[in-house]
């Protein structure tokens, strides 16, 4: 023992050495400089964008677009009289539709092919499967999406794409968390918070920042309104709840505090950029969609599909932008399908779109 | 004599062990333990180790910061299910929250609050009965408490954060929880929901102290390293008897800033940048809350927070 501590004992003599590696330890979890920075705000402000061209770069191919189908022309018999069974988009041109089938099946089945939806063996009206059921829904939700939430989405708008990437389940969907089993017991309730979860990009914040704001109304603003207390105001524990959410919409943009806040007053709406505006929206839609159209989904798809506490799939601003301020860094492949801009929607499905029309169209209000 | 221009003190002179002056003051002078002389310690201080007074207040403070460390640690293990390898892999996230919001002053369950309160008070019992050791040992060997009463400003913000605010906010849950991220994602969050704390004079003027204390630090320790060639080091005696050492550090200031401090002043001067850090910093979480609701508002209306041209468009709060 006395000679591990001696002066020329093992310790004393690789020490230096100990430091110097513990230095470098330190360090590996950095990116490599330079970072290339852009002022948005007024100079002393700190507000900037910080973006390391290097991981833009090798994450710029999950953001590209794919080439939209060639255009067919809109004549000739409608689809609803040469198929059965066609509740949305019935009032396309027979040919447009087929396309629009082509299509949806290159953005969200392209291995799994028709027959992803399509029953092998039955008529193609059959509704069977539930993958056919859900994804009629999904195109009430599109066409809502780039009608009634223009606020948020402009006239980029949405496609299956935006979400599907390929994939029949897209990649960035949220659950209800199972319950803690220690919230039931006498010590070490969690109460949703300090785990490392990329929910909230790994803070020690509460890591379900969806439910509370995304599917449930919870207030989200929690910074005093006056100079002076007044009436009570948002505890601790609400503050930390609301900063999960904005790590939430930091990692799925891909951007930090300053691409929406002046970080000296994060409240202040005068002070703020346009783009908060945006995601004020984006919210609100957010929640929308997971209430009027996935929570309804829930007895429609099987067990496997659903989450540890029986819910359905639901969407976070994760789901779209995948890392991207932009979602597809702003392609707008809803040009080349117009039959998914909601245009339609009051002709061709007018039992199940009239509600949801009207919901659209007053929800910038909400 | 380049030894003193290095981190570590590369002279060590090897001597018999020392038990320390005998004290026939207040208090008792016994002290427990057989020294040991260790080399990798005499590098950084005294290679000495031991022998150490403890006494029944140092055992209390012990007691009570042994059961506080379990009641934190066993709930931290708890949170994992009780599973060793997962509490290493997140124990920088692992903490002890303090009561949930709705149970205001009330004592709630345990698991909603009430092992936090325990622990705060056992913690809170072991860091009082510590800076009594503090005053204690010191007034037994005739010194002054200089260095128990830094302690307490020490504890004031302690308090303030854990228990006088929550106190006066009437709820346990403005208090901090035990854990490394958690207590600072609480330190942002407070910052946030009281409209940012760097508006906050008495935040202010607490790093004003904080930077400060680490400028003074810096200057006092370069300048005693720089004259340690000449005996330097012996402060008290330079007070006392100004030597070369002391003429040279203090012509050094003179020349190059005008102003110079003394072997006596600059200790005075460090104490009193340490203690008014916590101190102002304490000042600055009792108002917080209590008396001001939105730091940068209140800042507004002062005159304090300038308003900046407009850069980009935007908009009024669309909820309105």
């Amino acid at each position: 023992m006395s000679k591990l501590f001696d002066k020329s004992g093992p310790l004393a003599r690789t020490s230096p050495w100990l430091f110097l590696a513990a230095a470098a330890l330190l360090l590996v979890g950095c990116e490599r400089p330079p970072v290339d920075a852009v002022q948005i705000g007024y100079r002393g402000v700190a507000m900037g964008q910080v973006v390391n061209p290097r991981i833009a770069q090798a994450e710029a191919a999950r953001h590209v677009s794919p080439a939209p189908l060639p255009a067919v022309p809109a004549d000739g018999p409608r689809a609803s009289e040469v198929f059965k069974n066609v509740q949305v988009l019935g009032n396309l041109g027979a040919g447009e539709f087929t396309r629009t089938m082509a299509a949806i099946t290159a953005w969200v089945a392209p291995q799994q092919g028709c027959a992803y939806c399509h029953a092998a063996g039955e008529d193609l009206s059959s509704d069977t499967l539930y993958t056919k059921v859900v994804a009629r829904k999904m195109l009430q939700m599109t066409q809502q999406i780039n009608a009634g939430w223009k606020a948020h989405v402009a006239d980029t708008g949405v496609t299956c794409y935006t979400c599907h990437r390929g994939q029949p389940v897209p990649a960035a969907i949220w659950f209800a968390p199972e319950p803690s089993v220690q919230a039931a017991r006498m010590t070490g309730d969690k109460r949703g918070q300090n785990t490392p979860s990329a929910t909230v990009a790994m803070a020690s914040l509460p890591s379900d920042p969806f439910s509370p704001y995304l599917e449930q109304d919870t207030a989200i603003r929690v910074t005093g309104l006056q100079a002076l207390p007044g009436e009570p105001g948002a505890t601790i524990a609400a503050t930390e709840s609301t900063w999960g959410l904005m790590m939430h919409m930091s990692q799925s943009l891909g951007v930090n505090c300053t691409y929406c806040h002046n970080s000296r007053a994060f409240n202040d709406w005068s002070q703020s950029t346009p783009q908060r505006m945006k995601a004020w929206h984006g919210i609100r839609m957010a929640r929308q969609l997971n209430v009027e159209h996935m929570k309804p989904l829930t007895d429609t798809f099987p067990a496997a599909r659903k989450g540890p506490t029986g819910d359905v799939a639901k969407i976070s601003c994760g789901t779209c932008h995948q890392g991207a301020n932009k979602p597809l860094m702003g392609a707008s492949l809803l040009k080349a399908h117009p039959e998914l801009g909601g245009t339609m929607v009051a002709a061709a499905a007018p039992e199940a779109a009239a509600p949801e029309a009207a919901a659209a169209a007053s929800a910038p209000a909400q | 004599m380049a030894e003193y221009q290095n981190l570590f003190t590369r002279v060590q002179v090897a001597a018999p062990s020392y038990p320390g002056i005998p004290v026939t003051g207040g208090g008792s002078g016994k002290r427990d333990g057989t020294p040991a002389h260790i080399h990798l310690l005499g590098r950084l201080g005294d290679a000495q180790l031991g022998p150490i007074h403890l006494g029944w207040v140092g055992i209390a403070s012990i007691l009570c910061f042994l059961t506080a460390f379990e009641i934190i640690g066993l709930n931290m293990l708890a949170s994992v299910n009780w599973d060793p390898i997962q509490f290493v892999r997140q124990l920088p996230w692992l903490a002890l929250e303090p009561p949930k919001p709705e149970y205001g002053l009330a004592i709630p369950p345990l698991n909603e609050g009430g092992w936090w309160l325990m622990a705060g008070f056992f913690l809170t019992a072991s860091i009082l009965l510590w800076w009594l050791r503090m005053y204690r040992r010191a007034r037994a060997l005739g010194m002054g408490t200089h260095v128990a009463w830094a302690f307490a400003a020490a504890i004031w913000l302690y308090l303030v954060l854990g228990f006088i605010r929550p106190l006066l906010m009437g709820s346990w849950s403005e208090a901090v929880p035990f854990g490394i991220f958690p207590h600072l994602d609480w330190t942002a969050a407070f910052s946030i929901r009281y409209g940012n704390l760097f508006y906050n004079p008495f935040h202010m003027l607490s790093i004003a102290f904080l930077y400060g204390s680490a400028l003074l630090f810096a200057m006092h320790g370069a300048t005693i390293l720089a004259v340690s060639r000449f005996g330097g080091e012996r402060e008290i005696e330079q007070i006392v008897d100004r030597g070369t050492a002391s003429e040279r550090a203090a012509l050094f200031w003179r020349w190059t800033m005008g102003f110079n401090a003394t072997m006596e002043s600059i200790h005075r001067w460090a104490w009193w940048f340490a203690v008014l850090c916590p101190l102002c910093g304490g000042i600055g979480i009792l108002l917080t809350g209590t008396v001001v609701d939105n730091w940068f508002l209140w800042a507004v209306k002062h005159g304090v927070a300038p308003a900046y041209p407009a850069v980009f468009p935007s908009g009024a709060d669309p909820a309105l």
